[in-house]
């Protein structure tokens, strides 16, 4: 065939060195990841997924949606459609108050800011506290959707170790004390205490009354993302941060996603004054105003119906799942595997012994048509690689029994050729499994990984 | 002009790969004036082949089936002519270790290497055996799964204590794996042309690519398509000839598996100017950041023209 006369195309060294020339220093940390490349091929049929975060909506009543839109369509149609002030609706304010009133909070409206969804609120902190270089405290593993906002912001996130009792609040003040050596002055302290992402695992009442003191003494800020704290399947809730605290270090971010609907993209944050108005002034930037129609869903979504049954729905829900999966763990899985026990939240973290891949093993994974989130993701220090987060609210019972059934089996598989090549018994074969204690959780082993294979590179 | 079926996409872990190199050709077929049929490969493959009826299949796919002769076959059944290597080339290049077993016996060099099933140890206890494999390559070995075209599943091992592990994570990948000889030196990559239709000759080799790290940015998957963690060099800047042995070995390797239309082979040079092929790839990336269209440019072909000259090609087993 012959080729006629074409526009000039675009040339491909030239294009590298365009663009290349124009990136912010920042985006250097904003990196992809082998992990995405797997994860791009789990959305086929038949998969099932442990990876997502996804609450169950389905659940949610169609007649309630629709009594919802309709009467926003009859009495503020046109305010739905139209801008709405920075610092959200005064409407949606009172409904966020309800909320926090059912954790024993009882913050003043005027220190409130609606946002699009709870991950704004890490973006808007993150922008208005981050200089490049400045430290950020965050747990390990930490909420994997925070990493690429601290990278984004050129943050030096700082890691502490957590056992069942959430982040080890000796090891955070010999961290502080060693930064302050140092000459580094973190600026925030980012924390899941209740029912963490990804480890599961809760912080506790002594805990968290240091943790408010440490912060007070050394005047830092915290972070205190609690999304998950209603989503509670047993025992008596700790306070949260906030309420120990009064408001003063201690910033506060909630979501209507877990308990609601993450399709609203509603979230809130609470913050001392000064706090506040440079996250207004961030927000303006970042999209002006949290969407109006949203807003007015949740305030008439509060005046139909009582949130707390759709909550107490969910809770029976998730409750009835967790209980599957760590059947279905203690069942398919090998002896050398641990996990956490969580009262609460969406999350269970597996830690595998140190020479299993959790990336490697997705990618055998999903041969079998069953994935999982790897720990690299919830680490910045290339920890994480021998453990991965499982999510049991996104999947009915049979789904979760027979995922862990898949993944129990890729594992063993692992670890008999691993005991082959070494030519060890295997390892743990024999010994008794430790039963996970009631109630509390295993202790989260977080394996450092040493002078380990490398990943090495040839690409196509 | 014809009517062209992009096949992109697909079940494999180069999926996202993929998606991008098929969208440039797509664009770069819309300007030819081609009619563009886009299909992401998947359970309808074939109904969607038999409905849009092209006239002929350009494959952007990358690894898994696409690049392992399945879609190929595919299309051979179809009836569709399509552009690249045929079946047996891509049985050929995505099989690392048969490639390599080729390149010996042809007198190519490719570092040493040994390759086991994973029955192997499992049913015949070749554990045993490792010791020896290792005194016999030397550290570090590189452990690789045997037909996963990307760097997953790749694992460096220093000592004789990583060897079990790195064999774990290749295994995840696929049920046979090679422990290769690691070649200290540049990474170098020379991609093959065949000639346009009517033009004298045989296949082309384009100018060699080199990646080169960025600073502490080591090479790896991730940095390989992306714009910033690592340089391309092309040309190369290398000895007159080494360019000239690297562009041989890559033209015979390309000969020896039988490619068709286009391919790409990988090499290294080591500290005493020795070079040494890794692996060939049948349809190797066409994205922005990819080797063979900058190698295609440093030789004065634009990236339409390089795709015009790949459709016109005669691909496949014929």
């Amino acid at each position: 065939m012959s080729t006629p006369p074409s526009p000039p195309s675009r040339s491909t060294s030239r294009d590298l060195e365009r663009y290349a020339g124009l990136f912010a220093a920042r985006t250097r940390g904003m990196k992809s990841s082998a992990m995405r490349d797997i994860m791009s091929v789990i959305g086929r049929p038949g998969m099932i997924s442990l990876a997502g975060g996804l609450p169950d909506t389905s659940s949610f009543p169609p007649e309630t949606f629709a009594a919802v839109t309709a009467r926003i369509a009859e009495e503020s149609c046109a305010r739905a459609l139209q801008y709405g002030p920075t610092e959200g609706l005064e409407e949606t304010k009172r409904c966020i108050a309800e909320v926090m009133a059912a954790e024993g909070m009882h913050p003043d409206h005027a220190d409130m800011i609606v946002t699009t969804g709870g991950q704004q609120v890490i973006d808007l902190v993150t922008k208005a506290l981050i200089d490049p270089g400045d430290v950020i405290i965050a747990e390990g593993p930490t909420y994997p959707g925070a990493v690429p906002v601290f990278h984004a912001y050129q943050a030096d996130v700082v890691q502490i170790d957590m056992d069942a009792d959430g982040m080890r609040i000796d090891l955070l003040e010999e961290t502080l004390d060693r930064l302050e050596c140092e000459g580094r002055r973190p600026k925030f302290v980012y924390t899941v205490p209740s029912f963490q992402n990804p480890a599961g695992v809760t912080m506790s009442l002594p805990r968290r009354r240091r943790l408010v003191e440490v912060v007070a003494e050394r005047e830092l800020l915290v972070l205190e993302d609690n999304p998950y704290g209603l989503l509670r399947y047993e025992g008596e809730p700790p306070p949260p941060l906030y309420k120990l605290d009064g408001g003063v270090y201690v910033m506060y971010l909630g979501t209507f996603s877990k308990i609601l609907s993450p399709g609203l993209r509603l979230g809130w944050v609470v913050a001392p004054p000064p706090v506040l108005e440079k996250i207004n002034l961030g927000k303006q930037g970042a999209d002006l105003c949290t969407s109006t129609l949203s807003q007015l869903m949740v305030q008439a979504y509060f005046e139909l119906e009582d949130w707390r049954d759709y909550v107490d729905s969910l809770t029976e829900i998730y409750r009835s799942r967790r209980d599957t999966m760590l059947d279905a763990l203690a069942e398919s899985f090998p002896p050398q595997a641990e996990w956490t026990r969580p009262a609460g939240g969406l999350f269970i973290w597996v830690t595998l012994p140190d020479f299993i891949d959790t990336t490697d093993l997705l990618a055998r994974a999903q041969r079998e048509n069953v994935a999982f989130v790897p720990g690299e993701g919830a680490f910045l220090d290339g920890r994480g690689r021998s453990s991965m987060r499982l999510n049991f609210s996104g999947s009915d019972e049979g789904r979760i029994r027979e995922g862990i059934r898949r993944i129990g089996e890729v594992i063993k598989e692992q670890v008999a050729l691993y005991g082959t090549l070494t030519g060890e018994p295997e390892p743990g074969a024999g010994q008794e499994r430790a039963t996970p204690e009631a109630g509390g959780g295993r202790v989260v082993e977080l394996p450092r990984r040493g002078a380990g294979p490398d990943r090495r590179a040839r690409g196509s | 002009m014809s009517r062209v079926a992009v096949l992109k996409g697909g079940r494999s872990l180069e999926r996202q790969v993929s998606l991008r190199s098929g969208a440039r050709v797509e664009d770069a077929l819309e300007r030819l004036g081609h009619e563009v049929v886009s299909i992401d490969v998947g359970v309808d493959l074939i109904s969607q082949l038999r409905e849009s009826a092209p006239e002929v299949a350009f494959v952007a796919l990358h690894g898994g089936d696409g690049e392992d002769g399945t879609v190929q076959e595919l299309l051979e059944i179809l009836g569709i002519p399509y552009t690249g290597s045929g079946v047996l080339a891509c049985s050929r290049a995505v099989d690392k270790v048969l490639t390599k077993h080729l390149l010996l016996e042809a007198g190519i060099p490719t570092p040493d290497f040994f390759a086991f099933n994973q029955t192997a140890f499992g049913e015949l206890g070749a554990a045993k055996a490792l010791p020896a494999i290792e005194k016999r390559l030397h550290f570090p070995i590189v452990v690789k799964p045997s037909s996963q075209g990307s760097a997953l599943g790749i694992k460096f091992a220093g000592t004789p204590e990583d060897v079990p592990a790195a064999l774990v994570a290749a295994f995840s990948y696929d049920g046979k794996v090679l422990l290769e000889r690691h070649i200290e030196g540049r990474d170098l990559a020379v991609s093959v042309l065949d000639p346009e239709p009517g033009e004298a000759g045989g296949p082309q080799a384009l100018p060699v690519v080199e990646a080169v790290p960025l600073g502490e940015n080591f090479y790896d998957f991730e940095a390989r398509y992306e714009i910033g963690r690592t340089s391309f060099v092309c040309p190369a800047e290398l000895p007159d000839e080494v360019t000239e042995r690297a562009q041989e070995l890559a033209l015979a390797t390309y000969g020896l598996l039988g490619c068709r239309g286009f391919g790409r082979v990988d090499l290294m040079l080591d500290a005493s100017g020795e070079l040494h092929v890794l692996e060939a790839n049948p349809i190797p990336g066409l994205t922005e950041t990819s080797l063979l269209p900058q190698a295609a440019e440093a030789a004065g072909i634009g990236f339409d023209q390089l795709v015009g000259r790949i459709l016109s090609a005669p691909g496949g087993s014929r």
